[in-house]
């Protein structure tokens, strides 16, 4: 095939064109969900969790999370009375099918529901070597599957053992407080399947939220404080031997 | 006296360096995606890419659309907070097709023992019995209806 001069030079600008539409393309977003009126977070009732692994379920499903990793996962702590510093703490498959009965008498037992507490100062996105992962305007952090090479710095930097590399994509994976589902005006899939009702989506920009008077009217905290990460994970009702 | 008389190799060697700098600039325009940047050092893209992703819980206010009647028996009943997917699982296929999607039927031997399966970490108010002692083996529902499980209470469905 000969291209003349003429030929070239009406091929090359088109070719271009092409090219901006190639770079262009996004898919497609929510149309009414602006990014800039919303702040989330998560707010986790330790006094209502009955460890059932609902959310562990409800997220593998939605996610397709891998067996064996998770995005979310519950601990049950069991605190013995002579020694409160040191707790004992299972998590059979995360949770995912409920727990064994306790054998040891005694002490203090209960459920302590985890995932990521999408920091705003986070350190999994300060050490990312490639703007694979990062925190989105409405305080979502992501993984950007396409730019993350599997480094795995983020999974050693997150305090919370929170992220882990998927086994078949060979990169970091993590919850994404359901992003696809909260901008289209849903909660995420593991607050959608919690019976009790342990577990609650929380937009801190909106003031309609129920999020600002449980705050104000609960002794709420947050893991690991003295890390400066700008959890947005509450705890409600958290006892101190939780780490 | 021409000054510049020596000055060849000074020009050839600014001109490899002005080639260099747009070789650069034009490979740096071509590899960087065009969202990179749009809200932070990384691509903007990506939040729409990652937005997209299928849903697979319906939310019960889908459910809740087509099924009135059977909120209309939770809501009169303890599990009234208990989300409709909370048991009969993810539904979003049933929700975009309700004609040919059927929801798979459920166990309750299975299900309600999820929850209500006696253990020492649960708080203490929360309704749990030991399965195997409670009902000598019947099934829950000869006495519970799951939508309104206080027995007694609650019709079909």
């Amino acid at each position: 095939m000969k291209f003349t001069r003429r030929q070239m030079l009406i091929l090359l600008p088109a070719a271009a064109v092409a090219w901006e539409a190639v770079l262009a393309r996004t898919p497609e977003a929510s149309p009414n969900y602006k990014v800039t009126e919303h702040w989330w977070g998560m707010l986790v009732d330790i006094s209502k969790c009955i460890g059932c692994g609902n959310c562990v379920r409800a997220c593998a499903t939605e996610n397709n999370v891998p067996d064996g990793y998770f995005r979310t996962w519950i601990e049950r702590y069991h605190v013995s009375d002579d020694d409160l510093a040191n707790p004992v703490v299972d998590s059979p498959d995360g949770g995912k099918n409920g727990f064994p009965p306790i054998l040891e008498p005694g002490g203090k037992d209960f459920f302590v529901p985890k995932m990521c507490n999408h920091c705003a100062d986070s350190p999994c996105t300060q050490v990312c070597p490639v703007g694979a992962t990062f925190i989105t305007p409405d305080g979502v952090v992501l993984v950007d599957k396409k730019y993350c090479i599997g480094c795995r710095y983020c999974i050693q930097a997150c305090p919370y053992g929170c992220r882990f590399l998927n086994p078949k994509t060979q990169t970091a994976e993590k919850c994404t407080l359901c992003y696809h589902r909260i901008t289209k005006g849903l909660t995420t899939a593991c607050c959608e399947a919690c019976p009790t009702g342990a577990r609650q989506l929380a937009d801190l920009k909106n003031p309609n939220d129920p999020i600002h008077a449980f705050l104000r009217t609960h002794d709420v905290q947050v893991l690991k404080p003295y890390m400066a990460t700008g959890a947005k994970l509450f705890y409600n009702d958290l006892d101190g031997s939780v780490r | 006296m021409n000054s510049f008389k020596d000055a060849e190799h000074l020009l050839r060697v600014a001109l490899v360096f002005v080639a260099a700098t747009v070789a650069f600039v034009l490979v740096r325009a071509v590899l960087v995606p065009r969202s990179f940047g749009e809200y932070g050092h990384y691509r903007g893209n990506a939040i729409t890419e990652i937005a997209a992703q299928r849903v697979v819980f319906a939310g019960h206010q889908a459910c809740e659309t087509c099924h009135p009647d059977v909120v209309t028996v939770k809501n009169a009943g303890k599990h009234t907070g208990v989300n409709c997917e909370a048991c009969h699982g993810a539904l979003a296929t049933h929700a975009a097709d309700p004609v040919t999607v059927h929801p798979p039927k459920l166990d309750t031997a299975i299900l309600c023992v999820r929850c209500h399966e006696a253990n020492d970490a649960k708080p203490k108010g929360f309704p749990q019995v030991v399965a195997k002692d409670h009902s000598s083996g019947l099934s829950c529902e000869t006495c519970h209806q799951p939508h309104s499980p206080l027995v007694g209470l609650g019709a079909k469905p």
